[in-house]
């Protein structure tokens, strides 16, 4: 029996192993996807919120403020890219500076440090790029823009190095409790728990049904994005928002921590909460909202669109709580944003509740926190001879967009939590993230791929489950052969 | 220290270097990154290449082999496998690059000649809306798989962009055994060339839509579906108009992108409208020593004119180095009428002739290519029976008619009357 199960391998379920890791638990996280952070981690703003925006006394504002300050540690200390470059929130009009002054409020209630409104001048001066329109903002200086996806890889490998169990391509399919714990049945086996952690995004809601009726409802709503090329990073040097409203943050226009400038998102509800389509509407609200902050944008520089499913719910806050029938069943649900922002603090209070439980336990004296994380084009010309020198994999570049080598592709195939398939390489390597989109390396890569693993390149997929890329070999059975 | 740096072994760089080469300079490199010489003309198993320069048909590797043992003949040195990271323009120039077998190396060279080519537009671009499943391809990428690779990326395919690639891949799918169930251009003509329309649409019953685009991709995993719609003269589409193929595969021809980040990087004046660096007719960028040529300068249909181009640009890059004077003087270019862009965009006086291409913006029928001084004097003017933005036009200006221009040249398409 293990001590405890992690349900879900998104930021919230990295974050989570993560700090269990530090106790000596026996610990498995069990991920439906055949990658981890493949959900609602993989697509979205990749903000790091200051926390102005809960309103006080929600485990949102906590935790939103104390995974900030979280985050700046761990991302140092896993060589995750991370950047405080700070925001501001824009105001148009009157009624705008007025929410100015509440978000100001609610701010300095959460213990949001630094916090200043800035008027219409000083607005100019420092993103001269803005709309003229622009009467004034609120600038947060801990807002910070990260990696999301190297983010939870980075929790979740280190996780894995102390010795946590992570199984991918291993969705829940039943909970039923058994003696001191719970079995979670997967395609995988059947993994019995003392305690389980249900940290599965937008289908917390089916994954709590399989013990019991919960009672809140995940309900998904998409956002679309646009994603530039590195020509319009520097168009802010911010991330940029507009004032909330009832759908959310609004539209945000931001630097991203790879060079490039994200716009995005709307909002729209969804019923299926596996369809990351964009629409025609959906991008042409972000391009109209996105362009009144930013009028000169240039769409014709974007490289990619994509979209995410928030997992909103039923309640206006997280869902941190276990099951009042079912002791030792935890719900980490309804994580919204800030979610991504208060990831690390919610690891941690899911980590407090096993310690509340389990009050003997003491902290491994050979908790190893830290991982490497060889990103070449980062480096000095030194240290780029001195690793060529070691390893000449290293001085054959694959991705040509974003001088992403051999290399870094083969140590991410042997790393603690290898990837298997094109786009696993792509968000531990960032090869096919630049401006050909892996026109020229994803055969490449896969070869790589199919070569480090021992797969037939046809068996190598783009993404999830039923991705496949190639039918077949030509000329094999008169070019009709199909995987 | 080098002569001249050649970056890119396509067939640019290759007819570049074999003609410094022949024009005396002995200190050549090429930085090549793949791991042979030939560039995207390796994958283009096809013929139809060769044409005008070796009055013969080719196919891709056989074109690019002409130039390989040309080379060979040659002291020109190739390192392959190599990627340059930048190039910092001064005296001399230096170009950093990287490899396994060297590491990462400056060297320094009086000259450069940039042949980087170009990449292919992608779904970002054009910001196609839908499901972001497997089985989307750009033309190229999956050219290279068929011919390279040895693998198929489908077998009911839909191809949007009617640019040559496009269409070559429509026939190389069908002949592979899958089933090409349309080609769906944006523009009321097709972007490639007639020839291709012909073989390889038309000989294989692929029906041709204009003036439709993509509107909807299915599919969670593998694409599913592909929504065509009819789009109206603003290229927007008309609702009501929607056909749905079933199909697993979608391949975008939507036009090629000039790959000049190190142009960009290292200062070198753009032209906004063809994507490359402003070049005289010698294709001498605005630094002197860096010249450029093919399709990292504007983006060609033949190789054939891709070699012309590059032989110029390899000359002058010899001449530069053996000291030749240019004259400051020089006639700015200017598009008129129905011109999108010029190739040069600046013509020196001295020269003997100035070869001038270009495309125009639409379809012309009985027309003339009219070309202006800045007084409004008529310099030259050339008839053609039909023009069409898929095929590139060339003109030729002789010494005797720019000796007349005064002040700069604006070249411009007129419809003639008909009757």
């Amino acid at each position: 029996m293990y001590d405890v199960i992690v349900l879900g391998c998104g930021v919230v379920g990295a974050a989570t192993a993560y700090q269990l890791a530090r106790y000596p638990l026996k610990v498995a996280v069990l991920e439906a996807q055949n990658d981890v952070a493949n959900g609602t981690t993989k697509a979205n703003s990749a903000i790091i919120h200051a926390g102005y925006d809960p309103e006080p006394g929600t485990l949102m504002a906590k935790l939103n403020v104390e995974g900030n300050r979280m985050a700046g540690e761990i991302c140092q200390k896993l060589q995750v890219p991370f950047a405080r470059v700070g925001s501001l929130v824009l105001a148009f009009d009157e009624a705008d500076l007025a929410t100015l002054r509440t978000l100001y409020d609610r701010g300095v209630a959460n213990g949001v440090p630094g916090l200043e409104l800035w008027d219409q001048s000083q607005v100019r001066q420092r993103e001269p790029n803005l709309s003229q329109e622009v009467k004034g903002a609120l600038y947060a200086p801990t807002a910070g823009i990260v990696d999301p996806w190297q983010y939870a890889l980075a929790m979740a490998e280190v996780a894995v190095t102390n010795g946590v169990e992570l199984h991918r391509s291993a969705p829940v399919t039943a909970i039923t409790p058994v003696e001191g714990g719970y079995a979670v049945t997967t395609p995988k086996g059947v993994f019995e728990g003392r305690y389980v952690f249900n940290a599965t995004g937008v289908f917390a809601d089916q994954v709590h049904g399989l013990l019991e009726t919960p009672d809140y409802r995940i309900t998904p709503n998409r956002g679309e994005y646009y994603l530039m090329d590195k020509s319009q990073h520097e168009q802010v040097s911010r991330v940029i928002f507009q004032c909330p409203n009832e759908n959310g943050k609004g539209v945000l226009v931001s630097p991203t921590i790879h060079g490039n400038l994200i716009v995005g998102p709307n909002a729209q509800p969804v019923e299926d909460r596996h369809d990351l389509g964009n629409t025609a509407q959906g991008l042409d609200f972000v391009r109209e909202h996105a362009t009144r902050s930013v009028p000169g944008l240039n769409f014709r520089e974007n490289i990619r669109n994509f979209s995410g499913i928030r997992a909103n719910s039923t309640r206006h806050d997280f869902i941190l709580e276990e099951s009042p029938n079912h002791p030792g069943f935890f719900d980490l649900a309804g994580i919204k944003s800030p979610g991504l922002a208060s990831a690390a603090a919610i690891g941690k209070w899911a980590c407090e509740q096993i310690l509340e439980k389990e009050t003997q336990l003491e902290p491994k004296q050979d908790f190893v926190d830290q991982r490497t994380h060889v990103v070449f084009h980062t480096l000095s010309r030194e240290e780029k001879n001195a690793l060529i020198a070691q390893d000449p994999r290293y001085g054959r570049v694959i991705c040509r967009c974003e001088t992403v080598t051999e290399g870094e592709i083969v140590a991410a195939l042997h790393s603690p939590i290898p990837p298997h398939t094109i786009n696993g390489v792509k968000r531990r390597c960032n090869a096919g993230m630049g401006r050909c989109q892996g026109g020229f390396c994803g055969p490449r890569v896969q070869d790589i791929i199919a070569r480090e693993l021992g797969l037939n390149p046809c068996e190598v997929l783009m993404d999830q489950e039923g991705t496949y890329v190639l039918t077949g070999e030509t000329k094999a059975q008169g070019g009709k052969a199909h995987v | 220290m080098y002569e001249l740096i050649v970056i890119g072994g396509g067939p640019a760089g290759l007819a570049a270097a074999c003609e410094a080469w022949d024009k005396g300079l002995r200190r050549i490199l090429i930085l090549e990154r793949d791991k042979e010489l030939g560039g995207i003309l390796n994958q283009c198993i096809h013929n139809g290449f060769g044409l005008h320069h070796f009055k013969e048909e080719l196919t891709g590797p056989e074109y690019a082999g002409r130039f390989i043992q040309q080379l060979q003949a040659t002291g020109v040195e190739v390192q392959l496998d190599t990627m340059v990271l930048q190039l910092i323009p001064g005296t001399p120039h230096q170009v950093h690059c990287v490899s396994a077998q060297h590491g990462y190396q400056i060297l320094e060279t009086q000259a450069v000649v940039l042949a980087m080519g170009c990449r292919e537009r992608t779904r970002g671009t054009i910001a196609i809306p839908g499901e972001r499943p497997a089985g989307i391809f750009t033309a190229g990428a999956a050219q290279r798989y068929l011919n390279m690779e040895g693998y198929m990326v489908g077998r009911r395919v839909v191809i949007l962009g009617s640019g040559d690639i496009g269409l070559i891949m429509a026939r190389r799918m069908t002949l592979e055994g899958a089933k090409v169930l349309a080609c769906v251009e944006l523009m009321p003509y097709s972007g490639g060339l007639t020839r291709n329309i012909v073989q390889c649409l038309e000989d294989y019953n692929i029906p041709l839509y204009l003036s439709h685009t993509v509107t909807d991709i299915r599919g969670h995993n593998r694409v599913e579906q592909v929504t065509v719609s009819q789009v109206d003269e603003n290229r927007r589409p008309i609702p009501g108009t929607e056909m749905v193929f079933d199909c697993d595969t979608l391949l975008l021809s939507v036009g090629l992108i000039p790959e000049n980040e190190l142009t960009r990087q290292a200062g070198i004046p753009m032209d906004r409208r063809t994507n490359g660096a402003l070049v005289y007719e010698n294709m001498e960028t605005q630094v002197p020593g860096i010249f450029a040529c093919g399709n990292v300068v504007h983006v060609h249909d033949l190789v054939d004119y891709v070699t012309a181009e590059s032989q110029r640009a390899g000359a002058a890059a010899a001449a530069f180095v053996q000291g030749a004077e240019q004259d400051a003087a020089s006639l700015p270019l200017t598009n008129g009428d129905g011109v999108g862009y010029t190739v040069p965009q600046s013509i020196r006086r001295n020269v003997d002739k100035a070869q001038v291409m270009f495309r125009v913006g639409r379809v012309f029928h009985k027309s003339r290519i009219v070309v202006r001084d800045q007084a409004g004097n008529l310099i030259a003017q050339f008839p053609r029976e039909h023009m069409a933005p898929g095929e590139m036009e060339q003109i030729s200006l002789p010494k005797v008619l720019l000796e007349r221009a005064v002040g700069g040249l604006t070249v411009s398409a007129e419809e003639v009357a008909e009757g």
